[in-house]
């Protein structure tokens, strides 16, 4: 959509988050569970910065956080049994141990979040226009002919066909991928500022991901909209971001712009990532690099580094004290690791691994 | 897309395990007098010891296929024969005992055990039906399957599914479909819903135990690049017809049909680096209710001329082994970014049948028919 129209849906926006600086800001944020168990440290102590209109890739495997810290920042979560800590700063706002009531009026207005089941967060028994023009009327105050025409030219945005036509159907008529873009629509309906994706594609066939992916791509570009995307494909957000933070066991383990982290990654985390997706080019049949175990306990996550258990490269310093976030080259790429990829203790243990045939090299790596 | 034929089909003198000649399933919808053509007339064969990876979108008829193969519910025409047995012919209790050389593996491994169970229990149970060996016998051989894929059988006495991750879950179900012995199993999207390091386990998994009990398997997925990884012969399937058949390697080097190189041109390539290749396609699949004419892909096609609404392509072959149903196969990826412009800017008629989107009709939710309003 262009920036005319986007106007036309906010008339006389005088949006808090308009000032200067960081659009997002989250400070040694902390969310933890407690359970019959113990407590769950399911996002522990993450620190990042996100500049309005770019797009961040948050990535790891499953319990690794990302889930619990976009539902954290967008207080999404229930008040009983959860701890939060830290800050999380939009623009001039504090949202931490914001009441639902209190973020209501920054839900859809100035951020809104893309979910990876486009079936279960539709609502099956409403029509695809009341659930696009809800949005418009409560926090817009459109009337209902407004909020219609409105909503047809999201959904033409979103590049649905028969817009019109689509307004008065349910849910369960549409594909899986129209009904992705629905809740893209949706959630671009009040013109946020940042659109959390949860994994918006994981449900979805490839050839549709793309599509998906491209035009959550270009309505940031459009829109100068933050985007947070959540996934465990690199291969998603190494196309669709400016930066990359990979988390492991609730922590931020490497952080780097999108091309630095793919040129130059520093944990062998983010790097046994990277090697597990099957790759085109290599021949079939090719011995997949695994990473053994899955990830650790979250109530007492491993002393030291928390991926050292897993970890092909760690050593005794790395299952006795924890790597701070130490800065890369780049002043903008910051890593937690003792033995990062490249460094003499990482080549030599790589040499031993070569020799023992343990590795899967890829044509690049091998180079 | 494509095609009927057989010309891909190998000879008596492989040692063919399942051979699956001109299958056809269709369903009513409601009382309408249409059908959903979900799979129309496709055939292939799987040598012995080999992998065979079928891809494609959702609804291109690839777990239609898998169910009609094993007889649930049976085709509505077509052979299929497993093990030199026709099982279409075959009665309700000799098919049950059919099915135990064929297993299955499903893709959501947490809703595939039952919850309220033990998982050694549930591995257990198929012996136990069967009546294979004594007690002892029994427990012997599952607590040596559950070690083979990677489960603690101390742990699996007292846990149920829900206390594994998904991961484990599915090598849970593998343990499941080996007990039997089987020769073939048939996995349906068994990684699509693990993380990439999990899934690159059981993908490794799968293929030592294919060399330790000497499997044959059908790998069902749409993630190409790991089709590619498990499989030696591939063949793409859209609307319910195959496009492409061919070995693993040769296709992804030389893919020859339109719709497969849309497919490989989507897959996110996971380097910042690399060039995106064009991807954009007109509009999703179309209804299986009303396919449309000729090749069911040209009103997606970018190649696509007269001859290709109005006569199906059949499958021939194009490099060894390798076979394509289309009538203009395409060397190297095609644009199809300027092909997507055109039509757009043009919007003629043949681009707006591609755009129909499923809608339903009364009462059968599920069942999509084209849109008449347009």
């Amino acid at each position: 959509m262009t920036q005319s129209s986007r106007t036309a849906i906010r008339p006389g926006d005088t949006s808090r988050t308009d000032s200067d600086g960081p659009l997002l800001e989250v400070k040694d944020l902390q969310t933890h569970f407690k359970t019959s168990r113990g407590m769950v440290r399911a996002v522990d102590g993450v620190t990042f910065t996100l500049e309005r209109g770019k797009a961040l890739g948050v990535v790891g495997e499953s319990g690794s956080g990302k889930t619990v810290l976009a539902r954290t920042i967008m207080g999404l979560l229930p008040r009983q049994n959860v701890h939060t800590a830290g800050s999380v700063r939009f623009g001039d706002l504090d949202l931490l141990g914001r009441s639902a009531r209190e973020m209501r009026p920054l839900w859809g207005t100035e951020m809104a979040m893309v979910f990876q089941d486009p079936m279960s967060s539709l609502n099956p028994l409403m029509r695809i226009g009341k659930q696009i023009t809800e949005p418009l009327r409560f926090h817009m105050g459109m009337g209902k002919s407004d909020a219609l025409a409105t909503a047809e030219r999201l959904l033409r945005d979103v590049r649905i066909p028969e817009p019109a036509r689509r307004l008065r159907q349910y849910p369960h008529e549409l594909s899986g991928g129209m009904r992705q873009r629905v809740m893209i629509a949706i959630a671009l309906a009040c013109g946020p500022n940042m659109l959390f994706a949860d994994e918006p594609t994981t449900a979805l066939d490839v050839t549709v991901q793309a599509q998906i992916l491209d035009l959550i791509d270009e309505q940031r570009r459009d829109r100068n909209m933050a985007v947070i995307l959540v996934t465990h494909d690199l291969g998603v957000v190494a196309n669709y971001t400016d930066e990359i933070a990979v988390m492991y066991a609730g922590r931020l383990v490497e952080k780097a712009p999108t091309k630095t982290l793919f040129a130059d990654m520093k944990m062998p985390y983010t790097k046994a990532l990277l090697r597990s997706i099957p790759k085109l080019d290599l021949p079939s049949h090719t011995r997949l690099a695994t990473i053994p175990g899955r990830p650790p306990d979250l109530v007492n996550p491993p002393q030291g580094c928390r991926f050292a258990p897993r970890c092909a490269y760690a050593r005794d310093r790395c299952t006795q004290e924890e790597p701070p976030l130490i800065t890369a080259d780049d002043p903008q790429h910051t890593f937690a690791c003792w033995f990062p990829v490249g460094s003499p203790e990482h080549r030599a243990r790589d040499e031993e691994l070569a020799a023992a045939g343990n590795v899967a090299l890829t044509p690049k790596d091998a180079s | 897309m494509a095609g009927t034929g057989d010309a891909h089909l190998r000879g008596s003198d492989a040692d063919i395990l399942l051979r699956v000649d001109d299958l056809v399933v269709e369903f009513p919808v409601g009382r309408t007098g249409l059908k959903v053509h979900a799979v129309s007339g496709i055939s292939f064969d799987i040598a012995r010891g080999e992998t065979l990876g079928l891809v494609g979108e959702s609804g291109c008829g690839k777990s239609t296929t898998r169910r009609a193969v094993m007889q649930l519910p049976e085709p509505t025409s077509g052979a299929v024969t497993f093990e030199g047995r026709e099982l279409t012919s075959l009665s309700r209790s000799e098919m049950r005992e059919a099915r135990t050389h064929m297993q299955m593996i499903f893709q959501d491994p947490i809703s595939s055990l039952n919850p309220r169970r033990k998982v050694r229990d549930i591995v257990l149970e198929p012996l136990h039906i069967w009546k294979k060996g004594t007690k002892a016998e029994r427990e012997t051989l599952v607590d040596k399957v559950l070690e083979d894929v990677g489960i603690d059988p101390e742990r699996a006495k007292t846990s149920q599914a829900h206390e594994f991750s998904g991961g484990q879950c599915q090598r849970i179900s593998i343990a499941r479909a080996l007990v039997l012995d089987p020769a073939l199993i048939i996995c349906d999207e068994p990684v699509s819903a693990l993380d990439v390091s999990v899934q690159a386990q059981v993908i490794n998994l799968l293929e030592d135990l294919k060399e330790r009990y000497g499997l044959t398997l059908v790998f069902i997925a749409h993630d190409l690049a790991v089709v590619k990884n498990i499989s030696d012969r591939v063949a793409v399937m859209y609307l319910g017809k195959l496009c492409e058949v061919g070995p693993s390697d040769e296709l992804y080097r030389q893919p020859l049909h339109p719709y497969t190189n849309l497919l490989l041109a989507s897959i996110p390539v996971p380097d910042p680096e690399a060039e995106a290749l064009p991807h954009e396609v007109v509009g999703e699949p179309p209804s299986p209710v009303l396919p449309p004419s000729g090749c069911r892909f040209h009103p997606r096609c970018p190649n696509a001329q007269d001859r290709c609404s109005a006569e199906e392509p059949k499958l021939r072959e194009m490099g060894e082994g390798h076979f394509v149903a289309c009538h203009f196969p395409v060397e190297g990826i095609v644009s199809w970014d300027e092909t997507v412009l055109a039509r757009q800017v043009t919007a003629d008629g043949r681009a707006h049948d591609a755009r129909d989107e499923p809608i339903t009709v009364g009462g059968n939710a599920t069942t999509p028919v084209p849109d008449s309003g347009g």
